[in-house]
């Protein structure tokens, strides 16, 4: 018999959009009256993949469709896929919140969700009576609790505040404490969404370690969603790329980031009309990639970059800014510049049709694949629209001067700066 | 009813699948996270005194105003006679056992409601919750039964002259008094439990909760005797009855005080309908609880 742990077997969720109310009391009725007959939900064969640009026609969609997939004991699985693939309904899922519509998922042993730090925390509580309840809720006995419990506190590092309610603690010692507790939990299958967006960079690294240590040294098995890339490749060594709620590739880790980014690889996109959007009266409709103001995917380090963002607003007075964030092949944060010109950026717009043009400097980049992420913003707060990894392109370094040295050039950056060396003595 | 484990050939912990049978009710695992129980009743506990002056005194001050507004209207008022038992004894009785119901009732309606967020992220036997509900409300029903007594203790022995009639025999009455606090216990969960399943998705129920409760009150024997009802309107004794609390209230109040009208007949009725009430409950919830999450 083979180690595996979890399996996955045509698993679907399908999720009925739009309001409750007579409409849903009809459909309820009728899918009632097929199954007392005897008879297939007739809901279920209709129904449309979950792609959120496109305008569908029925009412029903398949947040996740026929997934299959097994892991073995001890393997870290990273889910990618862009917002909406269907990564958190399928920890949902695993993690038994709600009810899969089709197929099966065995699992073997113990699972434990850590979908949100903090669940269940309650602010008038001390940190101790929420250490016991938070791990109460995530299936620890007050035994297993009191056993942990010093190492818990220490890892959080809050003995001072145990005896304090947890609102009066700072939202980063909050976290910890939290993310403590949910450590500490001995599961044989332990399932992570997001947690790593909150907490500092030092508190970061800790949860990541932990995170090792789990896998590693006990051979727990781990399923990681996380838009960090990064944490991705370095904790998990199977990866799992969802699109539009159907699996795209099972693989190791590397190769899945790539195909992951690959697939948001192109220079010049348009969005039509009768898309659906985030937000009604204003939006992106058109973004492209200029080299040398030709659109273009490939190139030269030594070359200009030109974004050309068309929105379009159909509101008078609204303060719309744009941003441009930028993401090196393994996922990388490199920078990200919001519009700053004078003209618009900070003034109501009139109705109508706008271009915003962002230059960045040559010689900046460093060989190799970048993704933007394109941001249209209100009031230099509310984000109306964010397109994820929308284009790419790819770098290279042939034509520049590489002072004798032909291997790769590291880092995430690699701007032209200015040396000088004087023979002093 | 413990879950029958599922033997797979290879060997499974769990499989979780889009239906499950219809008596799969999983108390074995309800009793695994007991400990959750009682911290959640101590969590209920402590938030409900917090930023109050006078915490648990609420749980006293409530019951001791009700009285006095029922003594007036009922008894001063509408002139209703509640002898041999004195009617401050009597409308606390009355309101100490109907607020224990009600409490249950109310807040078990909306456990899916309220816990949304805590059920969308993490997965424990939703039916934990529910069952801390019921006992927190029991501790609760504990203090007001202590001020009940109290009360007793009161007419008894120090203001002897306002009520001369009032006495007190201890009694095989008493064993009866277990029996109709779990009874009213199972009606309120299991009356709960399944309004908390409809309202996931339709939030109509909710309303019919609210005023539901104050017009059941009234046709309970919670503000007159049943003897009053059997001696001046004997046409309306079985419609009353029919009212699966009527014995229940009407138990209590024997049970406490050795006086009141129950037939053993109407009483197993009643305590048929709660177990009825209380199956049926955690029937609809457990098949309601594995997506309430896609419609609450």
């Amino acid at each position: 018999m083979s180690n595996t742990i979890i399996k996955v077997e045509n698993i679907s969720k399908q999720y009925r959009l739009g309001q409750v109310g007579r409409k849903s009391l009809n459909q309820d009725i009728n899918r009632w009256w097929h199954l007392v007959r005897g008879k297939e939900d007739p809901y279920l064969k209709i129904g449309q993949e979950n792609d959120r640009t496109k305008k569908g026609t029925s009412e029903y969609v398949w947040a996740l469709q026929g997934i299959n997939f097994e892991v073995k004991q001890g393997e870290v699985l990273g889910i990618i896929g862009r917002n909406g693939a269907g990564k958190s309904t399928l920890l949902k899922l695993l993690s038994k919140v709600t009810a899969p519509t089709t197929g099966e998922i065995k699992i073997k042993g113990r699972i434990a969700s850590l979908l949100e730090v903090g669940t269940g925390f309650h602010p008038d509580l001390s940190g101790r009576d929420n250490i016991y309840l938070n791990g109460a809720i995530l299936g620890m006995t007050k035994k297993e609790i009191t056993s942990k419990f010093d190492e818990i506190v220490d890892f959080a590092g809050v003995e001072r505040y145990i005896d304090t309610p947890v609102k009066r603690y700072s939202s980063g010692m909050y976290v910890r404490l939290a993310f403590a507790v949910a450590a500490h939990l001995e599961p044989e299958i332990l399932i992570v969404d997001e947690v790593l967006a909150v907490g500092d960079a030092e508190f970061q690294k800790k949860c990541l370690g932990k995170m090792k240590d789990v896998s590693n040294k006990e051979g727990r098995t781990i399923l990681f969603v996380s838009h960090n890339l990064q944490a991705i490749s370095q904790i998990c060594n199977k990866g799992l790329l969802l699109k539009n709620g159907m699996v795209k590739l099972t693989a190791d880790v590397t190769t899945c980031i790539a195909t992951y980014l690959e697939g948001s690889r192109s220079s010049e996109v348009h969005f039509t009309e009768a898309d659906t959007r985030d937000d009604k009266y204003s939006f992106i409709t058109d973004v492209a990639l200029l080299v040398n103001g030709v659109i273009a995917g490939v190139a030269g380090i030594e070359n200009e970059i030109t974004i050309e963002i068309t929105y379009v607003n159909k509101k008078d007075n609204r303060v719309l800014n744009l941003s441009v964030s930028v993401f090196d092949a393994k996922g990388v944060y490199a920078f990200s510049t919001p519009s700053s010109e004078k003209k618009y950026s900070l003034h109501p717009h009139a109705a109508g049709t706008y271009k915003g043009r962002l230059t960045i400097p040559a010689n900046l980049f460093n060989s190799g694949n970048y993704y933007f992420n394109i941001l249209l913003v209100e009031n230099g707060r509310t984000v109306l629209t964010e397109l994820e990894s929308i284009i790419m392109v790819e770098m290279h370094a042939n034509n520049v001067d590489t002072s004798n040295y032909y291997g790769y050039w590291g880092g995430v950056l690699r701007p032209q700066t200015k040396w000088q060396v004087d023979k002093i003595k | 009813m413990p879950g029958i484990p599922i033997i797979d050939n290879n060997n499974w912990t769990e499989v979780i699948t889009p239906r499950k049978k219809l008596l799969d009710i999983k108390l074995r695992e309800v009793w695994h996270y007991r400990d959750l129980v009682l911290l959640f009743v101590k969590r209920d506990m402590a938030a409900q005194y917090k930023q109050t002056v006078l915490g648990p005194v609420w749980y006293v001050i409530q019951p001791i105003f009700t009285t006095i507004v029922f003594f007036f209207v009922f008894n001063k008022v509408a002139g209703i006679d509640t002898k041999p038992v004195p009617p401050p004894v009597f409308y606390m009785s009355s309101i100490t056992i109907w607020n224990y119901f009600s409490t249950c009732f109310t807040a078990t309606s909306g456990v899916f409601v309220a816990n949304a967020s805590i059920f969308g992220k993490v997965y424990f036997p939703r039916l934990v919750l529910p069952i801390s509900v019921i006992i927190s409300n029991m501790v609760k029903f504990g203090i007001q039964l202590c001020l009940l007594v109290i009360v007793i203790l009161y007419f008894l022995f120090i203001d002897k002259n306002s009520y001369p009639y009032f006495s007190y025999h201890f009694g095989p009455h008493l064993l009866l008094l277990p029996v109709i606090i779990l009874a009213m216990a199972g009606l309120g969960l299991g009356g709960g439990i399944i309004i908390s399943s409809v309202t996931t998705k339709y939030r109509d129920f909710t309303v019919l909760v609210t005023f539901g409760m104050q017009l059941m009150m009234y046709i309970s024997p919670v503000p007159y005797p049943f003897k009053y009802v059997a001696l001046k309107h004997p046409q309306y004794q079985t419609l009353l009855l029919s009212n699966p609390l009527s014995s229940l209230i009407e138990g209590f109040r024997y049970a406490i005080l050795g006086e009141g009208t129950i037939s053993v007949g109407w009483f197993i009725y009643s305590c048929a309908f709660t177990l009825f009430t209380l199956f049926i409950g955690i029937l609809i919830f457990s098949k309601v609880e594995r997506t309430f999450m896609d419609t609450v």
